[in-house]
Parts: C-alpha cells; sequence; structure tokens
C-alpha cells in the first residue's frame, strides 16, 4: 500500500532530530506529532513516551529521522540516523531530510523485516498542525454500529492530533531532557495591548461579577414576586429582554476559565453581541434626541390614539346594527355593543388624563435605548402593547364568550347522541336517558 | 498515484465590463436629469464598484482544478477572480467512479463529469452525483482527456503499485 506521512508544516524549520508521532498500520499512514532534537538519552525518550501513552492513549512511538543540514551532507550524520533506527525498533523507519537552501525534501523508508522488497510509493501530506487540533470533524449523520469500520478514515489522523494535546506543553526552550518542536515552538504573536487587556479584565471581570450579584439579588427578592407585579413581569416583553441581557453578562463576567473551545466561542459570541447591540443603541440615542423628536413623537402619539378609537367605534355601531354585525340577537348585539364602547371610552379619558406627562415619560424611557437597540425594540414593543390594551380586552372577552359557546354546544351534542361526560375519570361514556330526562 | 487537472474559464471580457459600467451610469445620469440631485451620481459610482468587487469575489470563477490522489482521495478547488479560494475535499472510500453524463438541456445534449459516491449500504448503488467544473464547462473532448487521466488513478487504488 501506499505510504501516506503526515507531516506538520511547523517542523519544516527544525534542527535534525527524530520523529515521533503515531502509525496507524490499517491505512499505512504515519502522523507525525513532533521532533525530538538532540542530544537525547534513548532510554529517557522511551520513558516519556510510555507517560504520554498513558496520557493521551494513543499510540505515540518514534516513527524515523528527520534531518535539516544547513551544509552539505553530512555522511556521519546519515549513518547515524540509520543507527538509530535500530535503537528505536519501527517498521518502516522513515527518513525525511532537507539540505541547505533546496526546495525540494528526499522521504525514504527503511524496511529490515519486510516481505517483498520493493520500492514504495510515499505521499508526503503537510498539515497545519494547530488547525488540525483545534478543529472538529463531525461524524456521518447515521453511524450505526456496523458502521465503525466503514467510517472516514481521515477522523483517525484528526483524532490522533486532537487528542496529543498533552504532547504540545513541553517545548525545546523548557528545561528538561526531553526538547520538542511542535506548533507551540514557533511562538504566538502577542501583542502588548491584548497582554494588558487580559491582566486589566479581571479585577473588570469581578467587579461586574459584583455588580450582577446585586442587580440579581434585588430582582430575586420577595417584593416583586406578588401576584399582581410577577404576572405584570410576565407579560411585559421589556423584562424578559432585560432578564436575557443579565444573564448573558452574567456568562461573561464569570471567573471561570472556559474549558473547550464551544464555550470560549459561545463567550466571545455573546460579549460581541453585546457590543453591537449597545453601539447600535448609542445611535439610536444619538439620532432620537435631536431636534427634539421625542416632542414630534408625543405630540403624534395622542391624536392617533384618538383616530384609533373612533374608527373603532364606527366598526362597532356598523356590528351592532348593520346585516353584518354580531347575528346572535338584538338585546345581545346592544349589550356587547354598549359593553365594547363604553371600554373604548374609558381607555380614551386615561390617555387623555396621560396626556401632559407623555412626553417627560418618552424622554426617560428612550434613555434606556443606550442599553441595547433589542432593549429599544421592547420598550417600543411595550408601548403600542399597553396603547391598545382595549383592543386586547375585547379579544379576551370575545374568546371566553366563544369557548363558553362551544363547551355549551359539544354538551347538548352529547346529549343527542346518548353520551355524558364522566366528571371523575375524565371521558365520555354512554348513558341512556329517559325520554322524560331528555 | 496522484495528479492535478486544472480547467480555466474566461477572462472578464473589458467590453462587458465597460457595457455594464455605462448602462449603469447612463441610467444615473438620467435620473440625476430628472432629479437634480447629485448624489444619484455618486451613488452610481459606488454601486459600480461594490458590484465589480462583489462580482470577482463571489461570482466570477477564474479556475477550477481537480487534485486526484490515489490512496487519500479527490479535491476540487475553485478559485475566484479576487483570489478566494474555496475547496472540497471526497474521501476515496466515498468515491465510486469518475464518468461523463450526459443532460439534456432545452434544445442540445450538454456533457458534464461527475463524481459518483458510493451508497454506504447497497455496494452496487450510487448515493450521490458530484458535478464538476460546473463554471468553466469544457467541452467534450477537455472531458475526455480528463476522464482519462481520472481512470488511470482511480484503477490503481484497487490494485496494490506494482514495482517500477
Amino acid at each position: 500500500m501506499v505510504l501516506k506521512v503526515f507531516f506538520p508544516s511547523c517542523c519544516s524549520s527544525a534542527d535534525s532530530g527524530i520523529l515521533i508521532g503515531r502509525w496507524i498500520s490499517k491505512q499505512s499512514s504515519a502522523v507525525i506529532l513532533a521532533v525530538v532534537h538532540f542530544p537525547f538519552i534513548p532510554v529517557q525518550v522511551k520513558q516519556y513516551l510510555g507517560e504520554v501513552q498513558r496520557v493521551t492513549k494513543v499510540s505515540v512511538s518514534v516513527l524515523g529521522s528527520w534531518s535539516n543540514s544547513k551544509q552539505e551532507k553530512e555522511e556521519s550524520l546519515s549513518e547515524f540516523l540509520e543507527d538509530l533506527g535500530t535503537i528505536f525498533c519501527h517498521e518502516p523507519w522513515i527518513q525525511i531530510s532537507k539540505e541547505g537552501d533546496s526546495k525540494f525534501w528526499s522521504c525514504s523508508t527503511l524496511q529490515k523485516h519486510s516481505k517483498n522488497p520493493q520500492e514504495e510509493e510515499i505521499i508526503l501530506v503537510y498539515y497545519d498542525q494547530r488547525k488540525v487540533m483545534l478543529s472538529h470533524l463531525h461524524p456521518p449523520l447515521d453511524t450505526a454500529g456496523q458502521r465503525a469500520e466503514d467510517a472516514s478514515k481521515l477522523s483517525a489522523i484528526f483524532d490522533t492530533v486532537a487528542r496529543s494535546q498533552v504532547l504540545f506543553m513541553t517545548d525545546r526552550y523548557d528545561e528538561g531532557p526531553i526538547k520538542l518542536t511542535h506548533w507551540q515552538s514557533d511562538g504566538v504573536e502577542a501583542s502588548i495591548i491584548v497582554e494588558l487587556l487580559k491582566q486589566a479584565s479581571v479585577p473588570a471581570c469581578m467587579l461586574l461579577t459584583f455588580l450582577l450579584s446585586l442587580v440579581s439579588g434585588i430582582c430575586r427578592s420577595r417584593v416583586l414576586k406578588f401576584w399582581p407585579l410577577s404576572f405584570l413581569w410576565s407579560k411585559l416583553s421589556t423584562c424578559e429582554q432585560l432578564g436575557h441581557r443579565l444573564q448573558h453578562l452574567q456568562v461573561i463576567s464569570s471567573n471561570k476559565k472556559s474549558q473547550n473551545q464551544n464555550q470560549l466561542m459561545r463567550k466571545a459570541n455573546i460579549f460581541v453581541s453585546l457590543l453591537i447591540d449597545m453601539a447600535l443603541g448609542m445611535l439610536l440615542m444619538s439620532w432620537l434626541y435631536r431636534k427634539n423628536r421625542i416632542g414630534h413623537l408625543a405630540d403624534t402619539l395622542i391624536p392617533v390614539a384618538d383616530h384609533v378609537a373612533e374608527e373603532l367605534q364606527d366598526l362597532l355601531q356598523w356590528l351592532m346594527g348593520a346585516p353584518a354585525g354580531l347575528k346572535m340577537n338584538r338585546a345581545l348585539d346592544q349589550v356587547l355593543g354598549r359593553f365594547f364602547l363604553y371600554h373604548i371610552h374609558l381607555w380614551i379619558s386615561y390617555i387623555h388624563l396621560l396626556s401632559p406627562f407623555i412626553e417627560m415619560i418618552l424622554w426617560y424611557v428612550g434613555l434606556s435605548a443606550c442599553l441595547g437597540l433589542t432593549v429599544a425594540l421592547c420598550v417600543l414593543s411595550d408601548i403600542i402593547a399597553l396603547l391598545t390594551f382595549h383592543i386586547y380586552c375585547f379579544y379576551v372577552y370575545g374568546a371566553r364568550l366563544y369557548c363558553l359557546k362551544i363547551y355549551g354546544l359539544s354538551s347538548l351534542w352529547r346529549l343527542f347522541r346518548g353520551k355524558k361526560w364522566n366528571v371523575l375519570r375524565q371521558r365520555v361514556d354512554s348513558c341512556s336517558y329517559d325520554l322524560d330526562q331528555v | 498515484s496522484c495528479r492535478e487537472l486544472a480547467v480555466r474559464g474566461p477572462r472578464l471580457q473589458l467590453r462587458s465590463l465597460s457595457a455594464a459600467t455605462s448602462a449603469v451610469w447612463l441610467a444615473a445620469y438620467g435620473l440625476f436629469a430628472i432629479s437634480e440631485n447629485s448624489m444619484v451620481l455618486s451613488a452610481a459610482i459606488f454601486i459600480t464598484l461594490i458590484g465589480l468587487i462583489i462580482y470577482l469575489h463571489f461570482v466570477k470563477i477564474d479556475q477550477e482544478s481537480l487534485l486526484v490522489i490515489s490512496s487519500l482521495g479527490i479535491q476540487v478547488t475553485s478559485s475566484y477572480a479576487s483570489g478566494k479560494e474555496s475547496t472540497t475535499f471526497i474521501e476515496m472510500g466515498q468515491v465510486k467512479d469518475v464518468v461523463i453524463n450526459e443532460a439534456i438541456h432545452m434544445q442540445k445534449v450538454i456533457y458534464y463529469l461527475c463524481i459518483l459516491l458510493q451508497d454506504p449500504e447497497d455496494p452496487q448503488g450510487v448515493s450521490e452525483v458530484v458535478p464538476l467544473f460546473q463554471s468553466s464547462k469544457p467541452r467534450l473532448d477537455c472531458l475526455i482527456e480528463v476522464y482519462k487521466s481520472c481512470q488511470e488513478i482511480l484503477e490503481q487504488r484497487k490494485t496494490p503499485p506494482q514495482s517500477s
């Protein structure tokens, strides 16, 4: 079979050494995880690999040798590297070498105990170690038991790199018997600003957590849990949105570091969405508070509410009298119609009572837009809901009447069929009525 | 063992670019003549620039290439005119075959190269058909060359390579 060697791109500039990684014999592929540099003591290398194997459950072993010589090819070095093959016996022993400034690499294998000595084809694949380590390979949607062997072969490669994170913790700059080169050796470019931000974020997080715990303590106090108030809070969308935002802030300002990439991404996601929300909210505020727009809005609000009320009254008159009305009977029409008209009258009177204060209320409520555009939209939706509360009342009454009617009709229907609703058993039973009962 | 086949599409023509630009600018000038608002002209220039960038980055495919490695899989790369590359990799275990298919489109018959993916349950069945070279649409003679190359590589995955 063709031999596939997966080589990390960060090791292409490393000094000479031996290659360690995992050999997957079923696919005839070698996944190289790191390069161990000279000088090393073979016993210590084997011990270290044993420890790594115990912790990560990945069968890491010495796979071959890597030589990166800046000068001409040294014969002694190549012999030394071949002799290493006898100390760490691995079949096949992979030798990769790069000479001086040449762009081409040579990759060959030494097979000592092979049955058929033939020239094997080798495919060398570069991979970006950090990205492969962090990526998740999604399993196919239907994973049945017998498909385990058919599963993607490449998933073994991804799995190997992802599980060997322990190996990437020691570096060639650490003091120790083993000097490794892998993706951490390149060094991550860090900027001063990022480091300063990280240092500053710890006290900021603690302060934020403290403030949030105070606020949530107040919110959870018994005072706000009485029945009328709790019903109100649950109906207003602003309170719900504020509750969500509070929860988000708590997630971000938690002191624990995120366990894995998923949590980190979630935190970053929430943070960015909060920032954008606030920025848009500020934009809206700066637009709204110029040129006395709040005043204009307040001035147009009352006439609009009046106009809606007039239209509703016309509609009710039409329903009460005209042919296409509530066709039950004349008296019921009049009763319901007058009831709804009284409602509208009450509501409009309340709005007129409030009219001098509308502008001030709007001004202060508009300040809440600085908490975010979503909060501003919630407030707008709540204002509309409150202004059209009377229409909501009509809907509730209508729905209750309809429910009653349906209930009455269904019990009559059951009577007609000779069945009765059994309250104890919560089901319909048959019951034979006498003629005078019916 | 492995082979890469690339098909280039036609480049962006200068005359179509200038035709589109002049059409947009004439329309903008007409609007300006009606509305006397000079913002229309600057908006038209802006739209032309943004439209060109979007077209080059998301729509215009310069080159499509097929990399076949008999032991690993098949990789299909499309590179856009702005330099963006989008790749899809299909593992060799899932590939059943690479064939030339015919399709009847309006009044003509077109040929296209496609990869047949294996159905895991049924070894003889085909679960999916992945068409290749959809933007550059090479003609039959080109497709036959690509087909022959691919078949040589695909044959190697069944039999182990002999010593050369």
